[in-house]
């Protein structure tokens, strides 16, 4: 079994397609992000903190493993409100008496933050023709790659893709995504720098239609979420999608660096009053940072995490499965 | 969204004013809040850990315990501590006495690199000098076209080339801005993740062959807890001798930049403050100090109030004003005091809660308005001032009158006051701060 026939069924779980065949069985299939993940894990640099092998350790929970537990979950950006929420949590089933020792308790965090950022296994379906999804984030948080990695999955599946370059203000952001349109066969439909982002949206939307292609990436581009005229340039980009397409943008996704701090909320935040958002992109988690920030804003505003980033390449794009990620990122690599 | 330190501690001390001296464990308590504040501002663990322990130390002798306002004197500390830790002054980037001077630049993905260096170019072109950029980002797609495009914006040289080798391109690029007398060379580089070994050995083969004056790296102001991480690595791999901190335009609080500097003392040389190519600024380890905790000016309004306040008085003050017995004259004194310490407006911008509630930002307060209620209490007898139940029809006449201001007007002052003295009984009864004068 190749890892790629492996990923192919997984994609299409996600984007509710058809699998393609194979013989594939349902357990290996989580290798793709775990095992990306504990690659990264097991280097020297990576050990989360020192004292999680401890807290995960199979013998019985001392109270200490509370405090360290909560560090533990802070120094993942996790924030502080949610880190003490999952002690809480946890702490009473172990009052229930249903975590006693640290292989337990691994366990049952590894759940209780697989429920909070993913309760169901994430889902982009593609029911509209074309399915229009708009991806918004701040500065340099990957939209271009996640859009570029995107298409590359969906071609993979059969799909017809069409991009539309609404990024008209970085230098060169549309030279970047008319390569990786280049590199997934997608249709990229752009015009010149400084144009207004709408009008590529619209005119993206548009030629899908014409041309029946299965789905449209909007590529917008970066900005922080405080700036008032471009969070309103924003919504405006949304509301002509819609113009376009009645009930477009069907999903809205918001890419999110898992380097981000506690500022994660307020972009989750803002821009979901902006456009309201159906997913987040957890991206960068190839590097040092655990992207907790993801699980207090899955906590606080209830937007499931979709899809997850791990590299730079092509391919280095995975439906997010919590389970394993909380299993990566919190438990002690083996 | 987060409250800032100032209104944390103030919410920690508000159930002890009134009860005299401080203990240490009413310390641990404001230290409690200042650990979290700092955790929210995304200031690393470890460095939270020693801080907090520093001035848990500071706090315990007897300039908080004793004090008048214990809240205010830790957020004093706490401040002081910050601003020695994040340096007292701008650092400048350094340059070569032998032209030109090589400057590298480092940093994860999307930090904000390549924007920087135009940036950079900017700012020194105006100030006189030659730059010139290298392309080194050979792995983005189009990241040399977006360093050409920001070359010609700012009107600086950009030398690229097609293919793979970094360090090529570097060394040429060197050589090509001494042969056209450049004397600054801004060299830009791939973004990478500190665990690629392949990645962080090419910039270290880069930086061997630019042999750099400064190498720097750029930091995301909104970088979580992984700062130290990336900033030990960079340190350990081509020992950066500084940092520009990017995005500071938005609402990040940017305790990045006190983690890079607690775990490798390097300075901040500049700080990015927009998309724009002009958007760069000199990095101000106070303004930093403060933007992380929240406290806006909090820190230049205590310390006009110590420069204005007569600490004697005002113990007796607020004692008199907490058991209700206020009088006009009090209140005259008090508006007095404030606004020796400048207009009312601004004071109320300087507080922390009060600048960043939105219903507030509109309000002006009317100096003028201030004015006459100065006058209109000018106009009392010092009889009137302390029984203002005295007052009646024809003595609000003569006071209209007198200060030049209608009956009305006189009314309304008289309620209000009525209305604060009430509140401020409760407020005593209850423990929560008076706000004197308002
Ligand atoms: N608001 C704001 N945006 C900034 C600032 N600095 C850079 N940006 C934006 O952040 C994004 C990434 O900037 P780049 O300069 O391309 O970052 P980089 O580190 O070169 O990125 P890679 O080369 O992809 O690793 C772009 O959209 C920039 O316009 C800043 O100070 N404020
Ligand atoms: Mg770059």
């Amino acid at each position: 079994m190749s890892e790629s026939d492996d990923d192919r069924a997984v994609w299409a779980e996600l984007f509710g397609l058809e699998a393609p065949p194979s013989e594939e069985d349902q357990a290996p299939r989580r290798r793709g992000l775990l095992g990306r993940l504990r690659e990264n894990l097991s280097r020297p640099r990576q050990t989360i903190s020192p004292q999680l092998a401890g807290i995960f350790a199979p013998r019985l929970i001392t109270e200490d493993v509370w405090d360290e537990l909560e560090e533990a979950l802070i120094v993942a950006d996790c924030g502080v409100d949610a880190s003490l929420a999952l002690v809480e949590e946890l702490r009473e089933q172990a009052g229930e008496g249903r975590i006693t020792n640290g292989t337990e308790l691994a366990g049952a965090l590894a759940a209780a933050v697989g429920r909070q950022m993913a309760p169901d296994p994430p889902r982009i379906p593609l029911t509209a023709s074309p399915t229009v999804i708009l991806v918004v984030g701040v500065n340099g948080s990957g939209k271009t790659t996640s859009v570029g990695k995107l298409a590359h999955r969906l071609s993979e599946l059969g799909q017809k893709v069409v991009i539309g370059a609404a990024d008209t203000f970085r230098a060169a952001a549309i030279d970047q995504l008319a390569v990786w349109a280049d590199r997934s066969g997608a249709q990229l439909v752009r015009q010149a720098p400084g144009a207004d982002p709408g009008a590529v949206a619209f005119d993206a939307v548009s030629s899908a239609k014409a041309r029946g292609a299965d789905v449209v990436l909007v590529d917008t581009a970066g900005r922080l979420q405080t700036q008032r005229n471009l969070m309103e340039e924003l919504r405006k980009v949304a509301a002509v999608v819609g113009k376009a397409d009645p009930g477009a943008p069907h999903e809205t996704l918001l890419v999110l660096d898992s380097t981000t701090g506690q500022n994660g909320l307020s972009q989750a935040r803002l821009f979901g009053e902006a456009v309201p958002l159906t997913g987040v992109v957890l991206t960068k988690l190839d590097g040092t940072a655990k992207g907790g920030i993801a699980v207090a804003i899955s906590r606080e505003l209830g937007t499931p995490i979709k899809l997850a980033g791990v590299g730079e390449k092509l391919e280095d794009l995975r439906p997010f499965d919590a389970r394993v990620y909380a299993q990566a990122i919190f438990s002690a690599p083996e | 969204m987060f409250d800032s330190l100032s209104d944390k501690l103030q919410s920690a001390f508000a159930g002890l004013r009134g009860k005299g001296k401080l203990t240490e464990a009413d310390i641990d308590v404001a230290m409690r809040a200042i650990r979290l504040s700092l955790l929210e501002a995304d200031v690393n663990m470890g460095v939270v850990r020693q801080f907090t322990k520093a001035i848990g130390e500071r706090a315990k002798g007897a300039e908080v315990m004793q004090s008048l306002t214990p809240d205010q004197q830790v957020v004093k500390i706490v401040n002081e501590e910050l601003t020695s830790l994040m340096g007292q002054a701008n650092v400048g980037m350094p340059t070569s006495p032998r032209p030109p001077t090589v400057v590298l630049m480092a940093g994860l993905q999307g930090s904000g690199k390549t924007t920087c260096c135009a940036k950079l170019a900017r700012h020194y072109a105006q100030q006189g000098r030659a730059p010139m950029l290298v392309a080194c980002d050979v792995h983005r797609p189009a990241a040399a076209q977006q360093l050409a495009v920001l070359g010609e914006q700012v009107g600086v040289p950009v030398y690229r080339e097609d293919g793979t080798d970094a360090v090529g391109i570097a060394s040429r690029g060197i050589a090509e801005a001494k042969a056209k007398v450049r004397d600054l060379v801004i060299v830009d580089t791939a973004g990478r993740t500190v665990i690629d070994e392949a990645m962080m050995d090419e910039l270290v083969r880069v930086r061997d062959a630019v042999k750099p004056t400064a190498v720097v790296l750029v930091l995301d102001a909104m970088t979580g807890q992984t700062a130290v991480e990336v900033a030990t690595a960079f340190q350990e791999a081509v020992q950066f001798d500084g940092a520009i901190l990017t995005k500071l335009d938005g609402d990040a609080r940017g305790g990045a930049a006190l983690s890079v500097r607690a775990t490798t003392g390097r300075p901040i040389y500049f700080v990015g403050t927009g998309e724009k190519v002009e958007a760069l600024e000199p990095f101000h380890p106070d303004r930093m100090a403060s933007r992380i905790l929240g406290m806006g000016d909090v820190l230049s309004l205590i310390e006009r109030a110590q420069q204005t306040v007569d600490v004697d008085d005002a113990r007796a003050m607020e004692k008199k004003i907490l058991g209700g017995g206020m009088t006009l004259e009090d209140f005259a004194n008090q508006l007095k005091q404030v606004r020796k310490m400048g207009p009312v407006g601004q004071l109320l911008g300087m507080m922390p809660g009060f600048g960043k509630m939105k219903q507030l930002k509109d309000v002006e307060v009317d100096e003028k308005q201030l004015d006459r209620v100065q006058a209109i209490i000018s106009s009392m007898t010092p009889s009137e001032r302390r029984r203002p139940e005295i007052i009646n029809g024809s003595r609000r006449q003569r006071i209209a009158a007198g200060s030049g201001t209608t009956v009305q007007e006189v009314n309304q002052l008289l309620a209000q006051f009525k209305q604060m003295r009430k509140l401020m009984k409760r407020f005593g009864k209850g423990g929560l701060p008076p706000i004197p004068g308002t």
